[in-house]
């Protein structure tokens, strides 16, 4: 009674089909069936946000999601946000303002904060802050990646291809890593992260 | 996680079938609470019966006539943003956007929540405020239940097995109104509520107040005096009508996340600032 189930799932935009346990969550089947290890496995009861992906256009915790119940669904993953080598504004973003510290929370901060920017074009810091207070980040590096995401935001992320190339290949001038930057020092305690 | 199969019917009948049958089954809807108790072992069904394929069982929200009717797959997002939940039902879109965290209420239903019936469920008091109903569809038929009657006791509710709910109806307000949700936590950002509460005030001076997290099912209690509201009545009358109201608490001494005296100190100082911003909100000020 407990057969392997059949699903067929869209990840990062190519069709995938894999006969899952039905008591498989979403999480193990990117990870352990498909390969796909950038969504981390953690607290497990929907937390922490490591695990964090896109189901049909929304974020979630794929720990919390039977991998049957994506069944039809189109994910998108870490590893589905560059295209072509080149990574999205807010990827760069991540990388400019140092919003990696150890790097496990990351691909589920990025997973949110893209979330976020699909539907909050000009996001306020308190939008910032709700949109990644699922997302914990022992390093507590809160500050940067919130910045990040502001940054992000204002160079005009939700187009997602902003980003220059990793390869080396440069299509312009890049822009100075501290551009924009405010003083970290100029920004009142009270408005950090609630975290 | 424990091995069960997995069963997602197209029907409601094939639903109750499932959930009433021989099997122990469970019925996942958002499934944030419910994978947690799978893999813990807490809940450890045969069969896992998933509603998201039942098109009767709407996503949406609507109005119908003199009611709002919350379809049973609505997520707590789509609740929070919803401009005529805004708008009539204020308190349950504040209690609906404070549920854990942007990815819990992508996922995680209003009915879920219901069905849970933990005692410190923030949507509960809104809903209790609001007068809403219940719409139950079992092996026996359809169903409303007040969401009063709904709560029996920590995670125990009046369905019976092979009853599910459909959908949550809340009569639109008659007349002015006034409704605030608040909540204590232990921090700021995503944690359950030590205490949870709602007022509606209307205007002839009626007011319902409910509140959970202080005891083993969430309460429902009104004073139709109007003293709360009355400007002219005394501090002390006033007072003591909250006292009255508040005395249904009753926070267990082995409850978690504070202890019980705080949690009544805690009550007394939200109900009074839930109050004071449902009469403003009434009165149309900001609040």
């Amino acid at each position: 009674m407990t057969e392997p189930y059949p699903i067929q799932v869209t990840v990062n935009g190519r069709m995938r089909t894999a006969r899952v346990a039905p008591h498989h969550t979403l999480l193990e089947v990117l990870r352990d069936d498909l390969g796909l290890t950038g969504s981390k496995e953690c607290c497990l009861v929907g937390e922490c946000g490591a695990c964090t992906v896109m189901l049909d256009g929304r974020s979630v915790d794929s720990c919390l999601v039977l991998a049957a119940e994506a069944d039809g669904g189109e994910v998108l993953t870490v590893e589905g946000l560059a295209a072509d080598g080149r990574l999205t504004a807010l990827q760069e973003a991540f990388l400019e303002y140092g919003a990696a510290q150890c790097g496990f929370c990351i691909p589920g901060q990025l997973l949110s904060a893209h979330a976020l920017l699909t539907t909050h074009e000009h996001p306020t810091r308190a939008d910032v802050e709700e949109g990644l207070a699922g997302n914990l980040c022992r390093c507590a590096g809160y500050q940067q990646i919130i910045e990040a995401v502001l940054a992000a935001a204002g160079a005009g992320a939700a187009g997602g291809t902003e980003g220059r190339r990793r390869d080396g290949a440069q299509d312009g001038p890049v822009p100075s890593a501290h551009s924009d930057r405010p003083d970290p020092a100029a920004t009142p305690d009270a408005q950090v992260a609630p975290q | 996680m424990r091995p069960f199969s997995y069963e997602r019917p197209r029907t409601l009948p094939a639903a109750i079938d499932l959930l009433a049958g021989g099997a122990s089954a469970a019925a996942l809807a958002g499934g944030t609470d419910l994978i947690i108790g799978l893999r813990d072992g807490s809940v450890r069904p045969e069969v896992v019966v998933d509603l998201k394929g039942i098109d009767e069982i709407e996503t949406g929200i609507q109005v119908d006539g003199d009611r709002l009717v919350i379809g049973g797959r609505a997520v707590m997002e789509d609740i929070a943003a919803d401009p005529r939940v805004r708008r009539d039902f204020m308190a349950l879109a504040e209690a609906a956007a404070v549920v854990g965290s942007v990815q819990i209420r992508n996922r995680a239903t209003l009915a879920g929540n219901l069905c849970n019936a933990s005692p410190a469920a923030d949507t509960a008091p809104a809903l209790l405020v609001y007068d809403a109903s219940v719409v139950v569809v079992g092996p026996a038929g359809s169903r409303r239940i007040a969401v009063d009657d709904f709560f029996r006791g920590p995670g125990t509710t009046a369905l019976v097995p092979g009853e599910l709910v459909t959908a949550i109806e809340l009569p639109l307000p008659p007349a002015r109104r006034g409704a605030v949700h608040l909540r204590r936590t232990r921090r700021r950002g995503h944690d359950l509520a030590s205490v949870t509460l709602a007022v509606a005030v209307e205007d002839g001076g009626r007011v319902r107040l409910a509140y959970g997290s202080v005891g083993p099912r969430p309460i429902l209690v009104t004073d139709d005096s109007g003293v709360l509201t009355d400007r002219g009545s005394s501090a002390e009358a006033r007072a003591s009508a909250m006292e009255r109201l508040l005395a249904a608490a009753s926070p267990s001494p082995r409850s978690m996340r504070a202890s019980p005296e705080y949690r009544l100190a805690m009550l007394r100082v939200l109900a009074d600032r839930a109050l004071g911003a449902a009469v403003q909100r009434m009165q149309g000020q900001p609040a």
